[in-house]
């Protein structure tokens, strides 16, 4: 029998970490949201998605990581719900839906978190929040390609990315970055969306091509989207919401 | 074995310190296989104030937990590390305590679950500025294994 060593001190990495993939294990598939560009829909399809997913018979959870300007919660409609304590937090059912937010903590006081911060908050949620069984987790990210997009990249491994733009050029090229950074890292990409169109062009499609990525088709502008908003059931009947209903199939 | 804490009698926890419970000996297991231990011997839990984890709930979660695997006859100590803050506009230092008075149950709640959003509810004593760093005693960290190989 070798001889036994005593006592080597060793320090230990975040302990958060080693649970976030518990956390996760009966998620069958992780679908974030995202895009380089704000304000081009990433919440109203990430949320729409979700909707459209449960209406299917699947269960699924939303997770809303904008910290800075969540929003999920307004599209749905969210009133006096919170996450119940047992072991971690589980979200509240919405709409059929388990939603997590910080807006459930801090309501609309502004939180003006910087990168560190955020990183902190966001891997915090994750190992805290027990989602349960669900076979889809669509991800609200925020714009850019910061904290969050990255820290789900290390974080969430097995997520897949679907990509949100508008036809314009100034959306594209930052899309494009985000695009090339995705492809780059080797996560799965699920394919692009063109939102918010309103005249006919090939811009997105171009793009799709030039990346070897799938165009999942494109979203006409919808003048009655913003009446629904808070509205699940009136969003579920929009043309905007038939749409999601497509890329619903092709992705599921 | 946790040294210089009282036991918790609750049969049944629904808090959020089990979570934390959990991923604390999920590292302490991962690292000491990593490591190729024989024997985990003592391990050295830091807790900060900013989360107001209730310890004596925490040190019930781990005597759950550390049943049946090699942490049983481990020695865990638990330690605290008072929070304290430093304003990047002015540069003030402050700790927690002197924080404490502006806020109330539902912001306590909030900072428990995720401490970063403290920074929604204190601003700088001084300069009000809501840009300031949380120095030390944020969350719960393990500061040290030790281990027989």
């Amino acid at each position: 029998m070798g001889r036994v060593h005593k006592n080597f001190k060793i320090r230990a990495p975040d302990p958060r970490l080693a649970i976030i993939d518990e956390r996760l294990k009966d998620v069958e598939r992780i679908i974030v949201v995202v895009s380089g560009k704000g304000g081009v829909g990433k919440s109203l399809v990430a949320t729409t998605l979700s909707l459209m997913l449960a209406k299917r018979g699947h269960s699924v959870g939303l997770l809303d990581l904008d910290f800075h300007g969540p929003s999920c919660h307004i599209i749905l409609g969210a009133k006096g719900v919170m996450p119940t304590e047992e072991k971690g937090i589980i979200p509240p059912d919405v709409h059929g839906i388990k939603l997590m937010s910080v807006v459930y903590y801090v309501g609309d006081e502004p939180l003006p978190l910087r990168g560190t911060e955020i990183s902190d908050a966001f891997t915090e949620l994750l190992a805290i929040t027990r989602w349960g069984r669900v076979d889809y987790l669509i991800v609200d990210a925020p714009p850019g390609m910061g904290e969050e997009v990255l820290d789900i990249i290390r974080l969430m491994r097995r997520s897949e990315f679907l990509v949100i733009t508008t036809p314009s050029s100034l959306a594209l090229k930052t899309v494009s970055r985000l695009t090339r950074l995705l492809l780059e890292v080797k996560v799965p990409v699920l394919g692009v969306i063109e939102n918010m169109r309103i005249t006919e062009t090939k811009l997105v499609e171009k793009h799709a091509k030039m990346f070897g990525i799938k165009y999942l088709g494109s979203i006409l502008f919808d003048h009655d989207l913003e009446k629904c908003v808070g509205n699940p059931k009136r969003l579920l009947g929009t043309k905007f919401a038939g749409n999601i209903k497509d890329v619903a199939k092709e992705i599921s | 074995m946790l040294k210089g804490l009282g036991s918790y009698k609750k049969t049944v926890i629904f808090v959020h310190e089990w979570a934390l419970a959990e991923a604390v000996i999920s590292t302490i297991l991962t690292v000491a296989k990593e490591e190729g231990a024989k024997e985990i011997t003592e391990a050295e839990i830091k807790i900060g104030s900013l989360q107001q984890i209730e310890v004596d709930v925490l040190t019930f979660a781990f005597q759950e937990l550390v049943k049946h695997t090699p942490l049983e006859k481990t020695e865990i100590k638990l330690k605290s590390e008072e929070a304290h803050f430093k304003c990047r506009a002015c540069g003030f230092e402050w700790n927690f305590n002197d924080a404490m008075s502006a806020l109330g149950g539902d912001e306590f709640e909030a900072i428990h679950f995720v401490p970063d959003l403290v920074h929604a509810f204190i601003r700088c004593p001084r300069c009000g500025s809501p840009d300031f760093e949380v120095m030390g005693g944020r969350g719960i960290w393990v500061e040290y294994i030790k281990i027989s190989r």
